[in-house]
């Protein structure tokens, strides 16, 4: 075991661990946002709108997230450059760096499995509630705002910790297009020093570590939230 | 927009399947033939690892907690490439010490330990339970009858665990489909390496890209419809649960 490689790759592994961290946090907030509107046009079984949603879960969760990467990274962005006055204007930047692509990748994927779990989240919540909310005067979408989506979140919790587990064990595939997070950075280091194991050694070790933190927080969270069944 | 300015979609797509349908078929058939002997590897591990979490000694117990607890946490493209390397690598030096040649390990079998060890870990928890499910009197009735431990497990235990191993088991093999994609990694060419090569050569990226995800989502709704039937079977006899 050689370790003298570390102190000199840390910074490096710093700024990894940052964009893996904000690739996590990003996709979560912004995928768990967006998969509300996705969760409950498939609620109401809304026309049309159904049936892209449920369409849109299905891809997501019947394809692997690699493949949905590269054909961001790799099939979007080989058209880009062919549309006329792309080149000119601020998209070009864009288009050229991979982390929008990551970022983009990520979202749509957390928004495909959240809205599933969300979706049954809302169908379950008790229609008594949702009926007494509509029959003392609240408007669609403050029953929405106050019942029937704290009810479903509430009802999630427990499964949301494992799902943004999930999504920090699926970030090393950023680096298959090129991104420096942290699988980025330690795939570097592995060429630079010819080393096989150390760096992914700790690869690993920092990836439990961060997997404990998340159960953590989510436990912390889940006792502060009053739950009587 | 962006698709109908860009694309002339006819000549792309008699281009794919002209020059790369062959690469590309071939390449989904090996994803299938290492998701399907990982997936085979890892129930069998987690069988007995299921088992022994249940019947076993503290420290084959702590063993196997070990084993889930580290390798549910990790994710799955680290494993493979530590467990590829190091699997490679020991078998080599095993080889040496016998005093015979280091080999070229076959790329098709490293994938398929690989991904049934990671399997095995997730296999071992869902069996687990679906074992704890089973009513433990009629466990208990079936020793008393005189049954051996492997007959209680054939005649009482596994037809009762089933019902409840099923769903499980069904998002495993879902898993293990789409992770035979992280193989590609290693240089293994499965379907999504296989789609990659074709696309570096021919510059249609979104074109056969979209065939790749075509027939991953193919493999990922057939499967879901087969689990379903399996289901049914193994609840055959069972009170039906009241409609929603």
């Amino acid at each position: 075991m050689r370790w003298e490689w570390l102190p000199k790759y840390m910074p490096l592994l710093l700024n990894g661990l940052g964009i893996t961290l904000m690739v996590l946090v990003f996709s979560v907030i912004v995928g768990f946002i967006l998969a509300i509107p996705v969760a409950l046009v498939q609620v109401t079984k809304k026309p049309v709108w159904y049936q892209m949603a449920v369409a849109f879960c299905s891809y997501i969760r019947g394809t692997p997230l690699l493949t949905q990467i590269w054909i961001l990274y790799y099939g979007l962005g080989s058209i880009f450059p062919l549309i006329p006055g792309m080149r000119e204007n601020f998209m070009w930047l864009i288009r050229l760096d991979a982390i929008y692509y990551v970022l983009f990748a990520f979202t749509l994927s957390f928004i495909g499995y959240e809205a599933e779990v969300l979706r049954g989240a809302l169908a379950s919540v008790n229609k008594g509630e949702l009926e007494a909310a509509r029959a003392i005067g609240m408007s669609e979408r403050q029953v929405l705002r106050r019942v029937w989506l704290p009810s479903a979140i509430r009802k999630i919790l427990p499964n949301l910790a494992g799902d943004v587990i999930g999504q920090l064990k699926a970030t090393p595939l950023a680096f298959t297009v090129p991104v420096m997070d942290l699988m980025g950075v330690t795939s570097k280091i592995r060429q630079d020093t010819y080393l096989v194991y150390e760096p992914l050694l700790f690869l690993a070790a920092i990836y439990l570590v961060l997997t404990f933190l998340i159960t953590r927080a989510f436990l912390y969270v889940e006792r502060q939230v009053p739950a009587r069944r | 927009m962006i698709l109908a300015a860009a694309i002339p979609f006819s000549e792309l797509l008699s281009y794919g399947d002209k020059g790369f349908g062959d690469e590309m078929f071939w390449g989904a058939i090996r994803t299938l033939q290492i998701s399907f002997f990982g997936y085979a590897f890892g129930l069998a591990l987690g069988l007995l690892g299921a088992i022994g979490k249940l019947f076993g000694g503290s420290f084959l117990r702590l063993a196997l907690d070990g084993y889930t607890t580290i390798l549910r946490a990790i994710p799955e493209l680290i494993l493979i490439l530590l467990l590829y390397y190091a699997g490679t690598d020991s078998l080599n030096a095993l080889l040496v010490l016998l005093g015979r040649e280091p080999i070229q390990v076959n790329g098709l079998v490293a994938a398929v330990v690989v991904l049934g060890i990671v399997q095995g870990a997730y296999a071992t928890e869902i069996l687990r339970a679906a074992i704890q499910s089973v009513n433990i009197g009629q466990i208990e009735a079936a020793r008393a009858f005189g049954m051996s431990p492997v007959q209680t497990f054939k005649r009482v235990i596994l037809p009762a665990m089933m019902p409840n191993a099923v769903p499980g088991m069904c998002n495993l093999w879902l898993e293990i489909t789409k992770a035979s994609a992280l193989i590609s990694v290693v240089g293994f060419t499965e379907l999504a390496l296989a789609t990659r090569q074709a696309a570096g050569v021919s510059k249609q990226y979104l074109i056969l890209f979209l065939v790749a995800q075509a027939i991953y989502l193919t493999i990922s709704i057939v499967s879901i419809k087969l689990f379903a039937r399996a289901e049914n079977n193994y609840r055959r006899g069972q009170q039906k649960l009241a409609e929603a």
